[in-house]
């Protein structure tokens, strides 16, 4: 059972998850600290109040703008699920490439504090007991997640690609 | 088979005869563009060889291109320590497209690739950076990538598992009025696609407006394609697109051009006439938040911002020093300009366009991003309004969540830098 922590509209930009000014932090190690800087959950977030595997509810759109990567690594940091109507190509590439939970779920309905249970073709809002239809993930981001992120993906094929000695 | 542009290019790029929409394919790519972010790629690329026993080698060191541009000169001591360690990666994998803090061979890495005639049509140019869509102005498939997917670009050569996107086909015909500019188009666009009518999408713009239009005023509608979320923009090179290149890039050699496919298949089309367009402008905090000026004139501004590699170019520049040679900006109003690379400033000096502007009250800053993104120069203050030539007017953008952007082009910004209100410079 996951906690909704965060909900947030449609169009939620890489200035919101993860400001510019802070770009000069690339490190995943480093970027947690900023995640939605600008909003209150930061704090609660910096002072490891959030259980790892908690929601972000989002509508469509979500992670539009920069192609950022601090934005997927520090939400990844925080072992956030991201739960959205959408979200923009770069953003979804990024997560998928770094290992954030990403749920397309073009109807979700839920509020901050609701409990939810995700599933692979279905997420269960618990508190109001609606369940929600899960839009798989483009084939080509599953199968980076499958290999476990494009770092390890990218080693494999190099270790392919690379004249026996 | 038809095929749309972007097609054609991943089809030669994967070496197939055809390819259909949804097509999971590894394009070889021609041009890897970095900024300052190389600093988490380089981190990235390490790890993919960590434990292989491998040196780590960037596969083809003469596609690798790396400007410095977000932060310049470094605004601290994080950011100059990053450059250092990118300059000694540039040295040891000698990577030749090296663009550094220098007033002889810098600017902002958008102007720089088709500046330096980097990106050419057909090529397969991906960035760090989610404006790298300006290079479909050249007839390239461009598109932004994250850093830990450039690791791997920079590793192997090639993208790995791109789904072939569908193609909105956007024709633009008729004449742009007097002081309506290619800016005020692709605002018009985006506010009818919305900010996620392109996501996963391509852009290919047709009709005589694009024709017509300047190799800058490309560069502008399809660096701004992105804000519709589509993958990139790209308009099919014609003899325009042989002339940047030849006269403007330095070019020489076979320039090739794909041909357009009248029968190809897209997923939608949508027709413009600009011969009645006004100028347009972008409402706070969101670039689809798009308004014809008249909805917008009179809202007092605190900051003009002209510039960047939307609206950074000579063009751009000189119509803003035509309107406001012998005027001054506004009492209480600010004015930067940033052009787009250090060739621009400088020929922007030789004409005169920076003193005109400079005698007027501007700021002129060197080229570069921070401005725009808020991380260095020109950040806003609690409840002030900026009216800006660049691309992105989210909540926070220029440096602070209580300040207000509004996107325009240079003309729009240019007049109302000397009125002091948003202002509408038809007959001006």
């Amino acid at each position: 059972m996951s906690r909704v922590v965060l909900k947030l509209g449609d169009d939620v930009s890489t200035d919101t998850i993860y400001p510019g000014r802070f770009m000069a932090t690339v490190l995943p190690t480093e970027t947690p600290q900023y995640a939605f800087a600008d909003l209150d959950i930061n704090a609660t977030l910096r002072d490891k109040k959030v259980a790892a595997g908690s929601v972000v509810v989002a509508g469509n759109n979500f992670g539009c703008g920069s192609s950022r990567e601090q934005a997927a690594s520090t939400l990844k940091g925080h072992e956030l699920t991201i739960v959205a109507k959408g979200f923009a190509r770069i953003f979804l590439q990024n997560s998928c490439n770094l290992g954030l939970r990403t749920i397309i779920c073009p109807d979700i309905e839920a509020s901050e504090g609701d409990e939810l249970e995700i599933g692979p073709e279905a997420v269960v809002n618990k508190t109001t007991g609606r369940t929600f239809r899960v839009e798989p993930l483009p084939r080509a981001r599953q199968a980076i997640i499958d290999a476990g992120g494009l770092i390890a993906y990218t080693r494999k094929r190099v270790l392919e690609s690379a004249p026996r000695g | 088979m038809a095929m749309t542009i972007v097609e054609k290019i991943l089809a030669r790029a994967t070496r197939r005869s055809s390819i259909a929409v949804g097509d999971v394919v590894e394009p070889e790519v021609d041009l890897a563009m970095s900024h300052e972010n190389a600093a988490l790629v380089i981190n990235q690329f390490n790890e993919v060889y960590k434990g292989t026993g491998l040196e780590p080698r960037v596969w083809a060191p003469s596609r690798i291109a790396i400007i410095f541009d977000h932060r310049v000169p470094a605004e601290s001591s994080k950011t100059a320590t990053n450059q250092k360690k990118i300059r000694e990666f540039v040295a040891k994998q000698r990577i030749t497209r090296f663009h550094d803090v220098r007033a002889d061979e810098g600017g902002i890495c958008h102007q720089i690739l088709p500046e330096y005639g980097y990106v050419r049509p057909g090529g397969v140019v991906v960035g760090t950076d989610s404006h790298t869509t300006s290079h479909g102005a050249l007839g390239a498939f461009a598109f932004g990538i994250g850093a830990t997917e450039m690791a791997s670009v920079w590793a192997l050569g090639k993208v790995l598992n791109v789904e072939v996107p569908a193609t909105i086909k956007v024709v633009v015909n008729g004449r742009l009025p007097a002081h309506v500019l290619p800016k005020d188009l692709i605002l018009h666009l985006v506010g009818l696609l919305t900010a996620e009518g392109a996501n996963f999408r391509v852009i290919e713009f047709h009709g005589d407006a694009i024709r017509r239009m300047s190799t800058s005023g490309r560069l502008t509608i399809c660096n701004m394609s992105v804000e519709a979320g589509a993958t990139s923009g790209i308009v099919p090179a014609d003899e325009e697109t042989e002339r940047y290149l030849r006269e403007e890039a330095g070019v020489k050699g076979l320039i090739e051009r794909e041909a357009v496919d009248a029968n190809a298949v897209y997923a939608q089309v949508i027709e413009i006439d600009v011969g009645s367009l006004a100028p347009q402008v972008a409402c706070p905090h969101k670039v689809d938040n798009v308004k014809p000026i008249d909805q917008v004139a009179g809202t007092k501004i605190n900051q003009i911002v002209i510039g960047s590699c939307t609206n950074g170019r000579l063009d751009d520049l000189e119509i803003a020093a035509q309107i406001l040679k012998g005027r001054r900006i506004a009492s209480g109003v600010r004015m930067l300009v940033f052009p787009a690379s250090w060739r621009i400033y400088k020929e922007a000096m030789k004409r005169g366009y920076l003193m005109d502007l400079a005698e007027a009250g501007a700021v002129i800053v060197n080229p570069g991003c921070g401005c725009c993104l808020g991380v260095h120069q020109g950040a806003l203050g609690d409840g002030e309004v900026a009216l800006s030539t660049t691309n992105r007017n989210f909540k926070g953008r220029m440096g602070n969540p209580q300040a207000d952007v509004y996107l325009c082009s240079p003309a729009v910004a240019a007049i109302s830098a000397a009125r002091g209100v948003i202002s509408d410079p038809r007959g001006n």
